[in-house]
């Protein structure tokens, strides 16, 4: 059997997105990014809203997603993703609207344009790359930084007295009443994989249906920042964020309306 | 021609809104108009006043050194404009509370008792026309009839039945002006 | 219909302006003395008319990013504020200018520094034509002096965004904001379409339809090298909006011995000095600066030539004065006067002014 022989249509089990292109990714080995880039470029062409989609990438280690896939990004000031696609979304209100974004921008410095975001029930997707630390400015302390966890910034270890306790920003996001799906995955196993792309499909489908705004927050393992290898650092978060962070859809309303329906 | 006016007194008093039905109606006269309020929080019971100028001609400054009239509505507003009238200018002042009256003797002097008139009207809102009233019957800026029919297009039209007591509160208001 | 007059605030004609030219999106948040503008957006509903987005935004800052986005995908949005929230604003201004945005951001400005007061100011002139935020920029600036350019200046100001895309600010103040006066409000003129925008605007973020290759709207630039043309592109835009875009007015300036320079609403205080002064047989010219970036220097130096002298009056410290002394470039004396923190002067004042300063007669 010649190399042609295999190279053929019905033998093709896995091929890269169209829409992640070839140009070469400045994430670090390990770094979750890449998948969850891989997971929206398969998303959106799944829905066919290739053509259809404006992207809001933000400041952090995603600054330049807008490099790797191919539809239409704008970028924002750092914080103010949600703000950004607020105003795309209810002027260009056909289109697929999301927000890609790291912990310290969307859960420190973009904290209030987050939260009226999804209150106010803004048609936006927010992808939310949780990994703990400032990961771009070379590993200082995240608003999401574990208690106990060394960063440059806290590297002692943060605590409580200096540095305040971790902010749990996707409970709160669940608790608005303009979120539709509210949910926390990784992309550490094949199978986390699998639910993470369910749960980017949805929140896209949600935003398009009109239900509201969706946070996807990934729990994501940065190697680089953790001073960890690749492989140390996803057993690293298994064990310490996935306790605090805890896997699972927080929010979705149509479980919601279906419970109601039952009840009733 | 050009009316140089400054309205002033305690804010709620319609201060404001005075200076606005003169603005309106002396556009409806075709005048070229300006209304220059002096602008703060104080929606009850601090000052206000408000500068309205009708002219024939392009109007400069909204902003002006001296008034031709002072419509002058408290103690504190006549300590403040007395001076700032032209000489020869009008001043039409509500007795009201007034402790000190003016003293000018260059200027024509006008008191009015326009809030004892307006408790005996049925609507106590009319206050400010009322005092508007006595300054048309002074001051040609512009006429009862341009007045209605600002009113007219001003006021939604739910609020048309309110012109009669209007139309009866300026008159009230030009019988009022009795000189000193 | 079209000249139909209408009696009403500078906030309120910006705000009914921006509906009947067809303005996509408003994004604000309340401050004195320019909550009018909002105010008439959210009463007179055009999303329910022309289709306009109208939007009170959680802060001055999500405000102006919103209007980063909207422009971002070729939309005609703007913002309004107060000078404490034009500061706020200035760092999406500052974004929008490096990734070339039109837009429009209205600042009727009051005293300061800091919260200052509510009352009337010009103190923000530095903020506005020297850039404002961070980096090597400028952006046009317009300086209305009545309520008919406030309403006139939200289409012309759009009109020079979208031609040069970058922001336009129009730095009125709570004078020309609060003040009523007869206007003539512009023609209704429908809202761009899809198809119009993306002809127009084939750099805007619209979605990447029609098989293009995606847009991408950023002001980084990891390349020194590249940045540094950016620059450089940047820097070419402005030297042709100096060259052509440059706006005044002249009262009274060909026989004027004294000249007095002033913008926006000091300008009207300034011309009933003029009159005034006139009366006494002064002869005294008013020039008064419509774009105070471009800065019409030309039109200053000449005007200023052949006087005894220029008093600059504006409502703050000396901020325009920079300018004109520079066009003057000391030719001929040049004077301020100016009241702060939101006291303005009247027109004796600046009556008196010009003769302690320019005529000796103390």
């Amino acid at each position: 059997m010649t190399k042609e022989d295999i190279i053929k249509p019905e033998n093709l089990v896995y091929q890269k997105p169209a829409l992640l292109n070839d140009h070469p990714m400045h994430y670090c080995p390990g770094c979750s990014h890449g998948v969850a880039h891989k997971l929206i470029a398969e998303v959106i062409e799944e829905m066919g809203m290739a053509e259809k989609t404006i992207a809001i990438s933000p400041v952090g280690c995603a600054v330049f997603a807008y490099n790797y896939l191919d539809v239409d990004w704008q970028e924002a000031a750092h914080g103010r993703a949600p703000a950004v696609a607020t105003a795309v979304k209810r002027l260009w209100p056909d289109r697929l609207v999301f927000t890609y974004q790291g912990d310290g921008d969307l859960a420190c410095i973009g904290t209030a344009e987050t939260i009226h975001a999804l209150n106010r029930k803004e048609n936006i997707a927010i992808i939310f790359i949780n990994n703990a630390i400032y990961g771009m400015t070379g590993g200082q302390m995240a608003p999401t930084t574990l208690l106990g966890m060394k960063t440059s910034t806290c590297p002692y270890g943060r605590t409580v007295e200096l540095h305040g306790y971790p902010l749990n920003m996707t409970q709160i996001a669940a608790s608005l009443s303009g979120t539709a799906y509210v949910t926390r995955q990784a992309v550490h196993t094949p199978a986390a994989i699998n639910h993470t792309k369910k749960a980017i499909r949805k929140a896209f489908d949600y935003t398009m249906q009109g239900k509201g705004s969706c946070l996807v927050e990934i729990v994501s393992a940065c190697s680089a920042g953790w001073k960890m290898s690749p492989q140390s650092a996803n057993t690293w978060m298994k064990e310490h964020m996935f306790p605090f962070y805890s896997l699972g859809d927080l929010k979705d309303v149509e479980h919601q309306e279906k419970e109601k329906q039952t009840q009733s | 021609m050009t009316q140089e006016i400054i309205i002033a007194g305690f804010g709620g008093q319609g201060v404001l809104s005075m200076g606005k039905m003169i603005a309106y109606s002396g556009m409806v006269e075709g005048k070229e108009v300006s209304w220059m309020p002096a602008y703060g929080p104080e929606q009850r019971g601090g000052t206000a006043n408000v500068t309205v100028i009708v002219s024939d001609e392009r109007i400069s400054s909204p902003v002006l050194s001296r008034y031709d009239t002072a419509i002058i509505l408290n103690q504190p507003s006549l300590d403040k404009f007395e001076s700032k009238i032209v000489p020869g200018g009008t001043l039409i002042y509500d007795n009201y509370g007034i402790i000190a009256p003016p003293t000018r003797t260059d200027i024509k002097i006008y008191k009015i008792n326009a809030m004892d008139a307006t408790n005996e009207l049925k609507i106590k809102k009319a206050y400010n026309m009322v005092v508007l009233g006595a300054l048309l019957s002074v001051c040609p800026v512009a006429t009862v009839e341009s007045v209605l029919k600002a009113l007219h297009k001003k006021l939604p039209e739910r609020h048309h039945n309110l012109i009669p007591m209007n139309e009866e509160a300026l008159r009230v208001g030009m019988g009022l002006i009795k000189p000193m | 219909m079209a000249d139909e007059v209408y009696l009403l605030k500078g906030n309120e004609a910006i705000a009914h302006a921006a509906i009947r030219i067809g303005a996509d999106g408003y994004f604000g948040y309340p401050i004195t003395p320019q909550s009018e503008i909002l105010e008439t957006f959210s009463e007179q509903k055009p999303w329910e008319t022309t289709g306009m987005v109208v939007l009170q935004a959680e802060s001055e800052l999500a405000a102006i990013n919103m209007v980063y986005g909207g422009a971002a995908s070729g939309k005609m949005v703007m913002t309004s504020s107060s000078s404490p929230g034009v500061s706020l604003k200035q760092e999406g201004i500052s974004y929008m200018a490096a990734a070339e945005l039109p837009c429009l951001v209205v600042n009727v400005q009051r005293g300061g520094p800091g919260l200052g007061t509510i009352q009337p100011s010009q103190s923000d002139y530095f903020q506005a034509t020297k850039g404002g935020g961070h980096g090597d920029y400028h952006i046009i600036v317009l300086a209305p002096s009545s309520v008919q350019e406030m309403a006139d200046f939200v289409d012309l100001a759009f009109r020079l965004a979208f031609k040069y895309r970058t922001p336009a600010l129009m730095l009125a103040d709570g004078i020309v904001g609060q003040m009523m006066e007869k206007v003539v409000l512009p023609d209704w003129r429908p809202r761009r379409t899809e198809e119009e925008i993306v002809k127009t605007c084939p750099w805007a973020t619209t979605g990447c339809a029609r098989g293009r290759k995606p847009n991408i709207i950023t002001s980084l630039e990891m390349e020194p090298d590249v940045m540094e043309r950016r620059n450089i592109h940047l820097q070419e835009k402005y030297a042709a909006i100096q060259r052509d875009e440059v706006r005044y007015e002249e009262i009274s300036t060909d026989d004027a011995d004294y000249l007095i320079v002033a913008f926006g609403s000091c300008a009207r205080i300034a011309q009933k000095a003029v009159e005034t002064l006139r009366k006494e047989g002064v002869r005294v010219g008013l020039l008064r600066p419509i774009t105070l970036w471009p800065f019409p220097s030309e039109a200053v130096a000449n005007c200023a030539a052949h006087t005894k002298g220029v008093l600059c009056v504006e409502l703050n410290s000396g901020q325009m004065i920079e300018d004109v002394r520079l066009a003057v470039n000391g030719d001929e004396p040049v004077y301020h006067f100016g009241r702060m923190g939101g006291v303005v002067p009247d027109p004796d004042e600046v009556v008196a002014a010009l003769k302690d300063k320019l005529m000796n007669e103390k």
